[in-house]
């Protein structure tokens, strides 16, 4: 009898260790931006497990390195949030500059550089003093952000002006503008920083850099079978974590595109939700959930199988998507 | 590693600093005010600067993408009182520059066209809506921006005709404008085969503020059997005061209710928050059709020239009017010009005061070269041979 409780205690805490486990799985964080709120996802159980409030249209969201601190683009409150993951509880506002829509942080986990996106502003501020260091004049509607992972060059990308600008972060000014196709909307450094990605949504392209010397190496078009051109609409894009493979959010065209980074050729395309926007790994990269913000829902893609396996949904408008373990 | 990018940094910097020509863009707007005839509501009063602050906005989002490529961009603005001198100030605004936003009647914009000054300036048309202009009254120097009466009228029977709201009454008010506008409604009920069962003139010329609940069930009480109730009344001047007076419960489309537009203070997707703000942050008031059209004009010329480095007519045109252009208009797609009569193929929102109910070319409306093309004359269709 006695034994036969030891047993049930070791059995239980085996179920314990696999919960434990399987909570490892992480989370992923989405923006709902005509809810005003955020979507947590279990990644294991592909459930929403807790619905957050925000401020007013929160967009662009991002965790500290150390996951400790999640920051949030609260675009109509014109601030960017600090919260705890943790409780849900708004710590404190950023000074951010009017209208905030994306932001990227610096890989010194200290200086955010948030696209301002109603002003022609990039702002970067300090997230431990609170304080603006510098404002940056750039194009109309600057979006798009992304940091080299050396740190050393950030770039904004304008939708109406159609350039990506390049800040060297040392001095925080403008070195370069280079143009690229119709409404740029997302840019990523890759290749140990050697390469730059920006997508433009109306030229329907994503526009490939050198970086040492800001020219274009590639342009990548898309054709989804079945749709118009004028629909095929890329904006947000990640890689996986051996760079190998991007896939591209293609807006209206309700389709995922896996572009080979070698080749720049598109292997395959993927039928998720209506007009997807953005996209985060599971912390192992494993899965991918996008935000279609027209449906509502999130679709999740099986990296390793190329297929979408499952769809959650989500609040009104979910726009932008982050892990944590 | 540092110092050998700031070296790629700084080589880049000057060679793009010497490979950028420095380029000085003078857009003219050129505006023939009209008389308006008196409407009876005073609700919503024409803005003085309607067109203008679009071209200005337009200009401005300009300069501030030109002063990273070493490219200014400047506005010279000719304004012409009713009965004042059109010529005169043509050739002021010519000196000025040789691509014009114009904002004039079909009437003035022909003469303008023609003469020898503008031979081979570049006009962009961005508030007369008339078809002929699209057709055989075309002019090679001139491209429009504004939407045609039958781009319109096309947006509006796309979206009945999806409904299956295929029988029309048409009402048709007194002004050339009205005619217009209802031709276009006949042409565009024909070709999406849906039916005009009754049409009518209204001629009332009284104060209709007071009695519509008397008056307007009685004009409509022997109206043929319709689904809807469409009305030709561009001036705003009688067709709001039908709307919940009908005599059958009908829905009112056209110029009143659900209206085809160019643009709408409630069009918000697509980036068009961001240009509806700077607008207003600008001109102090909602952007309008006419605005929208000027802002695209002047964004078309600055698109050419950061994507060409050229800022003559001649190249502007051959470059806007290529397969190479697109315009970003924040109404979801790509915008380009049709090579074959100059009218820029855009997206029409059918908007109530409230919302957008929905953007044509509507789903399922299908095209062999772009859906843009079912909006408005196509290749086939169009009697212009100028270009």
């Amino acid at each position: 009898m006695r034994a036969h409780g030891v047993g049930l205690i070791a059995a239980t805490a085996l179920l314990c260790g696999a919960g434990a486990a399987a909570a490892d799985g992480g989370e992923i964080w989405v923006t709902n931006e005509k809810d005003d709120t955020i979507s947590v996802i279990d990644v294991d159980t592909l459930e929403v497990v807790r619905t957050i409030p925000t401020g007013e249209r929160p967009r662009g969201i991002t965790f500290s390195k150390d996951f400790s601190r999640v920051y949030i683009c609260a675009s109509d409150s014109d601030s960017v949030q600090v919260m705890d993951p943790e409780t849900g509880e708004i710590l404190h506002n950023l000074p951010s500059g009017e209208d905030p829509e994306q932001f990227v942080l610096h890989p010194d986990n200290r200086r955010l550089y948030i696209a301002n996106e109603d002003d022609a502003i990039t702002t970067v501020v300090d997230t431990e003093t609170r304080q603006v260091i510098a404002q940056i004049d750039v194009g109309i509607e600057p979006e798009g952000m992304a940091v080299s992972p050396d740190g050393k060059i950030a770039i904004t990308t304008s939708e109406t002006t159609n350039m990506a600008h390049w800040i060297d972060t040392e001095t925080e000014q403008l070195f370069a503008n280079t143009l690229v196709d119709a409404r740029p909307r997302h840019a990523e450094f890759i290749k140990d920083g050697t390469e730059l990605w920006v997508s433009s949504e109306i030229g329907g392209t994503i526009t490939v850099f050198n970086v040492a010397d800001q020219t274009e190496i590639a342009k990548i078009g898309f054709e989804v079978q079945g749709v118009h051109r004028d629909r095929v609409q890329p904006v947000g894009f990640e890689f996986t974590a051996d760079e190998a493979r991007a896939f591209v959010a293609l807006g209206p065209s309700n389709h995922v595109a896996v572009v080979n980074a070698e080749t720049y050729e598109v292997e395959k395309y993927l039928l998720v939700g209506r007009r997807v926007w953005h996209m985060a790994f599971s912390p192992d990269r494993s899965l991918l959930f996008t935000t279609n913000g027209v449906s509502g829902d999130v679709t999740v893609i099986d990296v390793a199988a190329l297929e979408p396996i499952k769809t959650i949904k989500v609040g009104r408008f979910p726009w932008g998507a982050d892990a944590r373990p | 590693m540092r110092s050998a990018l700031l070296v790629a940094l700084t080589l880049a910097t000057v060679l793009s600093a010497a490979a950028r020509a420095e380029v000085a863009v003078t857009i003219a707007y050129l505006e023939q005010q009209v008389e308006r005839p008196p409407t009876l509501s005073n609700l919503e009063p024409v803005p003085e600067d309607l067109g203008l602050a679009g071209a200005a906005l337009g200009v401005e989002d300009n300069a501030t993408t030109g002063r990273f490529l070493g490219q200014s961009y400047a506005l010279e603005v000719q304004v012409v009182p009713p009965g004042g001198d059109w010529r005169a100030a043509a050739l002021r605004a010519r000196a000025a520059s040789d691509v014009l936003v114009v904002n004039a009647p079909q009437d003035a914009l022909l003469a303008l066209a023609d003469m020898p000054e503008f031979a081979d300036a570049l006009l962009f048309n961005a508030v007369a809506q008339d078809d002929a202009l699209r057709d055989a009254d075309c002019r090679a120097n001139v491209l429009h921006t504004i939407p045609s009466y039958a781009m319109r009228a096309d947006a509006l029977a796309q979206f009945l005709g999806k409904r299956r709201w295929d029988e029309w009454a048409l009402v048709v008010g007194t002004q050339p404008s009205d005619e217009a506008f209802a031709a276009a409604l006949r042409r565009s009920a024909a070709k999406f085969r849906l039916e005009i069962v009754d049409e009518r003139v209204w001629a009332y010329d009284a104060d209709i503020r007071r009695n519509a609940t008397q008056e307007v069930p009685l004009y409509t009480q022997d109206l043929d059997d319709h689904d809807v109730l469409v009305v030709a009344d561009e001036l705003g001047d009688f067709g709001r005061y039908f709307l919940y007076n009908t005599w059958e419960p009908r829905l009112i489309a056209g110029s009143e209710g659900l209206v085809p537009r160019a643009w709408s203070p409630v069009v918000e997707q697509w980036g068009a928050a961001q240009l509806q703000n700077r607008f207003v942050a600008m001109a102090g008031r909602p952007m309008r059709s006419e605005d929208y059209a000027a802002w695209a004009a002047a964004r078309t010329v600055g698109e050419a020239v950061t994507r060409t480095g050229k800022a003559d007519a001649a190249s502007l045109r051959a470059y806007i009017l290529s397969d190479r252009f697109e315009l970003a208009g924040q109404k979801g797609r790509a915008m380009s010009y049709r090579p074959w009569n100059g009218q820029l193929r855009q997206p029409i929102p059918l908007v109530h005061p409230r919302a957008v109910s929905a953007l044509a070319p509507i789903e399922g409306y299908l095209h062999e070269r772009s859906e843009l093309d079912t909006l408005g004359l196509d290749a086939p269709e169009s009697g212009c041979d100028r270009f």
